[in-house]
């Protein structure tokens, strides 16, 4: 593998190298809203290990199932027509992990983030990777990658952003990027992110 | 588990109508053993039709209304937790009702019982839970009327409860439920048995509570289930009768339910509590439903199901979304289910596994202030 590797070993929360990133930035004590939770693993976690009050949106009945059952209070819900519900500044930080590129409207969904919490944590695939540019360039087709192992007609993303693309829009917005994170597997990265990072995690505020 | 319903008597209940009731007789059951500081009670609030025995099996062998989610193991686990269920104010099974003599006439009340609300009930409740030596209950939970009692208790008593669990039921009555308890209600007052409620010397007005019965086992079930269930299959005939006699199988299955009702339910019972329903909303003298949730301070866990008509999700959407606007620790789930408005008797799998993580997380964080 040619990606460049030069910074720090991350190692696994869950199985996710994104989620010891959030976990990260996520200060103890905070109250912290989990967009498509899933099955809340994360925030189990950061209630057992930084005491944080937690709440979650999860579509799926049966993930929500298991979310409760672990003791997170979960709404099922979809997670753009939940977030209006919630008032102005509830939250400390408002997480939307692997799921920006599936939303219908993300800048209204990065809006609401930052209307409810004083700070956003996103991370999403960066479609501007390497291996992304390298499959569309010499397929002539719609990227597959170990990122976007969909075929087009069947891919739950909807909306494909770089990072490049991420940071245009917030320095267009006037958002303040607090903290960035790079990964590709599980070394940071710092050298030319928007082509060798698979995954970015930021941190921002209005 | 055989159980045994025990009873207790209070001097007095103010009642919201204004009037005073004298004494008061409360039918109540306990499961499980009462932690040293008192921690781990949940009272349990029955439906409609319920009574006090919710679970284990009684002297005469019959099964609580909700035994598969109470007991050893079970949602509400008897091991861990100390579980009491009361019959209602104004039911037939213990507590005082129409069906009480009135110790000023020597007769029974009839419909010069007082009118009830479901706050009065709760308020009922809270002298038993009080007289128990209980400050704080681990949690309210029941499913239909049951559930509204649940929503009453976070509202009126703050402080008196660490969580809810209100299960397919709403915040205020609808049109359409006000309108099928009226249609029981006007069967059981077109029956000349009923004599304007004073019936108790003579015949019950069996007719029209079946009748009631009918309607509302009806509302419970669902199209889904009632096509698996009867279909249009016929009752120990092959040929339509053309006389009015039982054809089908769901015309049998109506007339059994209700005449088995007629046994064991009061009339006026009937009268009374769906009138308490039907008066109930949370949100009255609130500017918004969510300006009464104010005053709640507990966790709550919303259950609603996807074939259940008579109290549909939006109901309890509507609850929630209450809740969220206020930042309230809330958590909901929709069940999948062809069972109806039933589902919260039947379902019992789904449910217990999110109940029995709700209390766990619930009890360790006030354990943990």
């Amino acid at each position: 593998m040619s990606t460049k590797r030069n910074g720090p070993q991350v190692r696994d929360i869950l199985g996710r190298s994104d989620y010891t990133i959030i976990s990260g930035i996520v200060e103890p004590g905070s109250k912290v809203l989990d967009l498509g939770c899933g099955e809340a693993e994360l925030l189990a976690w950061l209630v057992e290990n930084k005491q944080v009050q937690a709440r979650g949106v999860e579509i799926s009945g049966s993930k929500v199932r298991v979310a409760i059952a672990r003791g997170v209070s979960v709404y099922q819900g979809d997670i753009e027509q939940s977030l209006p519900g919630y008032p102005d500044q509830a939250f400390d930080y408002v997480i939307l992990s692997q799921t920006l590129q599936q939303t219908l409207h993300p800048l209204e969904v990065l809006r609401e983030m930052l209307r409810v919490g004083r700070g956003a944590i996103v991370a999403f695939p960066n479609f501007g990777h390497w291996k992304v540019r390298w499959s569309h360039l010499v397929s002539g087709r719609a990227p597959r990658t170990e990122l976007f192992p969909y075929d087009w007609y069947d891919s739950p993303n909807i909306h494909f952003l770089t990072i490049d693309d991420f940071e245009r829009l917030t320095s267009a917005q006037g958002w303040k990027l607090e903290k960035r994170i790079f990964l590709s597997g599980h070394k940071e990265v710092s050298l030319l992110p928007n082509l060798n990072a698979e995954v970015a995690v930021y941190l921002f505020r209005k | 588990m055989i159980t045994q319903t025990q009873s207790a008597r209070f001097n007095s209940l103010s009642l919201d109508c204004g009037l005073v009731l004298s004494p008061v007789d409360v039918a109540f059951e306990t499961y499980g053993e009462l932690n040293a500081d008192k921690s781990n009670a949940i009272l349990i609030e029955h439906a409609f039709s319920g009574d006090a025995h919710a679970a284990g099996a009684d002297a005469e062998g019959k099964i609580g209304w909700w035994d598969n989610m109470i007991g050893s193991g079970k949602g509400f686990d008897t091991d861990r937790y100390f579980v009491i269920c009361s019959n209602v104010l104004s039911g037939c099974r213990g507590t005082t009702g129409p069906g009480s003599i009135n110790p000023a006439t020597g007769a029974p009340y009839g419909t010069t019982f007082p009118g009830v609300t479901i706050a009065d009930m709760v308020r009922l409740q809270k002298k038993l839970v009080d007289r128990l030596g209980i400050h704080r209950l681990l949690s309210v939970s029941g499913g239909s009327m049951g559930g509204m009692q649940a929503l009453e208790w976070a509202v009126s008593f703050p402080d008196a409860v660490a969580s809810v669990i209100p299960i397919a039921c709403t915040a205020r009555h609808s049109a359409m439920q006000i309108a099928f308890n009226e249609v029981g209600r006007q069967a059981i007052m077109a029956d000349l048995d009923w004599a304007g409620g004073n019936y108790y010397s003579g015949k019950m007005p069996g007719r029209g509570l079946s009748v009631a019965r009918m309607v509302g086992h009806i509302t419970y079930m669902s199209d889904d289930s009632m096509r698996e269930k009867f279909g249009r299959r016929m009752r120990d005939r092959d040929k339509f009768g053309y006389d009015f006699s039982v054809d089908f199988e769901v015309e049998n299955y109506l007339r059994y339910r209700g005449s088995q009702f007629v046994d064991r339910f009061d009339a006026n019972s009937y009268l009374y509590i769906t009138k308490a329903m039907d008066y109930f909303d949370l949100s009255a003298g609130y500017p918004s439903l969510a300006a009464s949730f104010e005053r709640a301070t507990c966790r709550f866990l919303v259950l609603s199901f996807t074939s259940d008509w008579l109290y549909p999700s939006y109901q309890s959407q509507e609850i929630v979304n209450a809740l969220r606007g206020r930042n309230r620790d809330v958590a909901y789930c929709e069940l999948e289910s062809s069972y109806g408005h039933d589902a919260f008797l039947v379902e019992v799998k789904e449910q217990a596994e999110m109940v029995g993580g709700f209390l766990a997380q619930t009890l360790k964080e006030i354990s943990r202030r």
